[in-house]
């Protein structure tokens, strides 16, 4: 009986100090689409913020962090039960990542509605830049829109005159598409809307290749760009009519193309070979521990440990006070691996989108190369219609 | 619209066809003969161009790669028939959905674990890299060898089938499979070998497919989804159905997409067009489907004698 009561003792102690201990670490919840063919973009975004962590020595602003991770498989229902589980059950001060568009249009009010900061590193839907902002939602990507305006406004830069269009048929391929006939003053000689997660380009590609453009603009994510990609290239268009694309070729489906995609033009708001010392030290730590280039997803994460890490500097490790680290949130002045980077008032960032073109690189590789700034220090469309100010 | 671009749209379509008959095959088999509902096929796919893509990636011999993609899916089929299957044959069909589904999680996950979440790079072998020019039209090379190793598989089977003795029992078994194990053929071994033999036609498939499409865990999916129209098309069991149903779907789904948005433009105005063409076209195949099964309710081409 004696020494059951010690056994307890012992337990209640320590059960104390580990309490104690969790009481003072920052919790952050990461919460990203880490499985299925998509799984690939959340984990970059994962390996970048512990990257990020690993940097400042496995704290963010002096303060020791707990990252607890949740994949929501890109379904919107669980996205919602994983962020849930975050508040309630882990009682986070922050949640972080967010990959998908749908999954975030689906998480964002639960998680700011109970009083958690959001702070997305992909996922930028429209309706939350605009009327849908929310104070405490802060973005380190952009706004879905801009990705695409960067390649209307490439186009024109480049001189083309007719350009034929092609996305999948769902919300994100028709914004691709209006996005970057906002900024194309040119013709578009036709629009082409494919099913989703269609594998086979060849009959498209045969109408394109009639209809004789200057330059084709494409949005095809994940394995679509891949196929697309591919069959593009084996048509031996590649080359003879310009591919324009954004997230078609990125850093996670470069390494299913290699040489394939060679002359791909993407409009993007990263490229690992941004000349600046921060980004340097990412991309060389970034290979060096994961064996492979960060993408853009994985910059935007890494940025968004960095934007924590600088907010909890301010508010000296202390996460307890929400609006306090709100405030040092929309003032925190990190350095962004993207170059410039500045909050607007709907805090989605003012930033550069960059042409940036797939070449081979100093050993050979196929690699992605800055070619310089396609929009520079650019705003999103929808601001204005944010509340904030 | 040219003639050429209509040629090379009908041969876009023969191409579709002849993979999906390599993948329905299989399928039609399988469903015909040992009643069994098998939706890990497209699993049996996604690994053999995964074989593919390792093998081609290690000794970059397209050969190499092609005996390991088909040796390896074969291999595969064989265990999964051991192992999962030949326990499930008594039950009812819903054990076989929910067993089969299962393995297709088993497999994708298991393909992430290996070779990681991101696209697995395949790329067109060097000789067939380029295009060749069949009548005037020029044409993707490595296309054109999809068809003709999809017409040489159509034939093989059409050969294994009609000509030979095991052909002989895989006729009888989709017929009546009970008289033939009453005859004292050794049905476990069939069984066996004919889901072996189906798993290594959805290797080729996968083996094909792996230059032209992204090689990536859930790649078998919406592929198995079309095989499954072809086979109801053609009428379960009989792989004669499911070589002709395979090429009409693979027609009318790659001439739906070419020109049914052209099509619809003439009578609709352009941004309407724009929003149906697409959706009337991945609708086409399971709109003959329903045509189908409404005029002949037993597919195309049924297996006789049931």
């Amino acid at each position: 009986m004696k020494l059951k009561l010690n056994n307890m003792v012992v337990v209640l102690g320590l059960a104390a100090c580990s309490l104690a201990a969790q009481a003072q670490a920052v919790k952050i919840g990461f919460l990203g689409t880490l499985s299925g063919p998509a799984g690939a973009l959340g984990q970059d975004q994962y390996d970048a913020f512990m990257l990020g962590v690993e940097h400042m020595g496995g704290k963010l602003g002096g303060a020791t962090v707990q990252v607890i991770k949740e994949d929501d498989q890109l379904k919107p229902d669980l996205g919602v039960q994983m962020a849930q589980k975050l508040i309630e059950k882990d009682k986070v001060n922050i949640i972080t990542g967010v990959t998908f568009s749908n999954v975030m249009m689906a998480v964002h009010k639960p998680i700011t509605d109970a009083g958690v900061l959001l702070v997305g590193s992909n996922a930028g839907p429209t309706p939350l830049t605009g009327k849908g902002c929310s104070p405490m939602f802060f973005s380190t990507s952009w706004n879905n829109d801009s990705l695409h305006e960067s390649m209307g406004q490439y186009a024109n830069d480049a001189g083309y005159k007719k350009v034929y269009l092609l996305a999948p048929n769902y919300q994100a391929g028709k914004d691709a598409i209006s996005g970057f006939k906002r900024f194309f003053k040119g013709q578009v000689l036709d629009e082409v809307y494919t099913q989703v997660n269609q594998p086979d380009y060849s009959a498209e590609i045969a109408q394109l290749q009639a209809a004789k453009p200057d330059a084709i603009y494409v949005f095809y994510p994940g394995g679509m760009g891949v196929n697309f990609v591919k069959q593009y290239q084996q048509a031996g268009l590649l080359g003879k009519v310009p591919l324009l694309s954004t997230s078609t070729v990125d850093g996670t489906t470069l390494p299913a193309l290699k040489d394939i995609a060679l002359g791909v033009v993407t409009g993007s708001p990263y490229s690992p070979d941004i000349d600046n010392p921060q980004n340097k030290k990412f991309v060389e730590d970034f290979k060096k521990k994961y064996n492979r280039s960060p993408s853009l997803y994985a910059a935007q994460s890494y940025d968004a440990a960095m934007l924590i890490n600088a907010a909890l500097a301010k508010t000296g490790g202390k996460a307890d006070n929400k609006d306090a680290l709100r405030a040092a949130l929309k003032t925190a002045e990190f350095k962004s691996v993207a170059g410039p980077f500045k909050f607007n008032t709907n805090q989605f960032p003012i930033r550069n989108f960059y042409r940036v073109d797939v070449a081979k690189d100093a050993s050979g590789q196929a690699a992605f190369v800055n070619k310089g700034v396609v929009l520079k220090d650019h705003a999103d469309a929808y601001y204005k219609e944010c509340a904030m100010k | 619209m040219s003639l050429s671009l209509f040629l090379i749209q009908m041969l876009n379509g023969l191409q579709l066809g002849v993979l999906l008959f390599m993948l329905s095959a299989g399928l039609t088999l399988v469903f015909g003969i040992m009643n069994f509902v098998n939706l890990a096929h497209g699993s049996l796919y996604m690994m053999g161009a995964y074989f593919a893509a390792a093998a081609y990636a290690r000794t970059d011999s397209f050969l190499l790669a092609a005996l390991v993609g088909i040796v390896g899916s074969a291999a595969l089929g064989f265990a999964i028939e051991r192992i999962v299957a030949a326990r499930l044959y008594a039950r009812d069909h819903l054990d076989h959905v929910l067993a089969t589904f299962g393995l297709i999680l088993f497999f994708n996950e298991l393909a992430r674990t290996v070779w990681g979440a991101s696209p697995y790079y395949m790329n067109v072998p060097q000789a067939l890299s380029g295009t060749i020019n069949l009548l005037g039209i020029s044409y993707s090379a490595y296309r054109f060898a999809i068809i003709v190793v999809g017409l040489l598989v159509a034939l093989g089977c059409y050969l294994l089938i009609n000509k030979t003795r095991v052909g002989m029992l895989i006729r009888a078994g989709s017929s009546n499979p009970t008289i033939v194990a009453a005859l004292g053929v050794n049905i476990k071994l069939l069984n066996a070998a004919i889901f072996a033999l189906g798993a290594a036609l959805a290797g080729v498939a996968g083996l094909m497919s792996g230059p032209i499409l992204s090689v990536q865990p859930g790649m078998g999916e919406p592929i198995l989804i079309t095989a499954m129209i072809v086979i109801v098309i053609g009428g379960i069991g009989s792989v004669r159905g499911a070589f002709y149903s395979a090429l009409i779907v693979g027609v009318i789904d790659t001439a739906g997409r070419a020109f049914l948005p052209m099509i619809l433009r003439e009578f609709l105005d352009r941004s309407t067009a724009q929003a149906a063409g697409p959706a009337l076209a991945s609708m086409l195949i399971c709109i003959f489907m329903a045509a189908v099964l409404a005029l002949k309710p037993q597919g195309l081409f049924p297996v006789k004698n049931q």
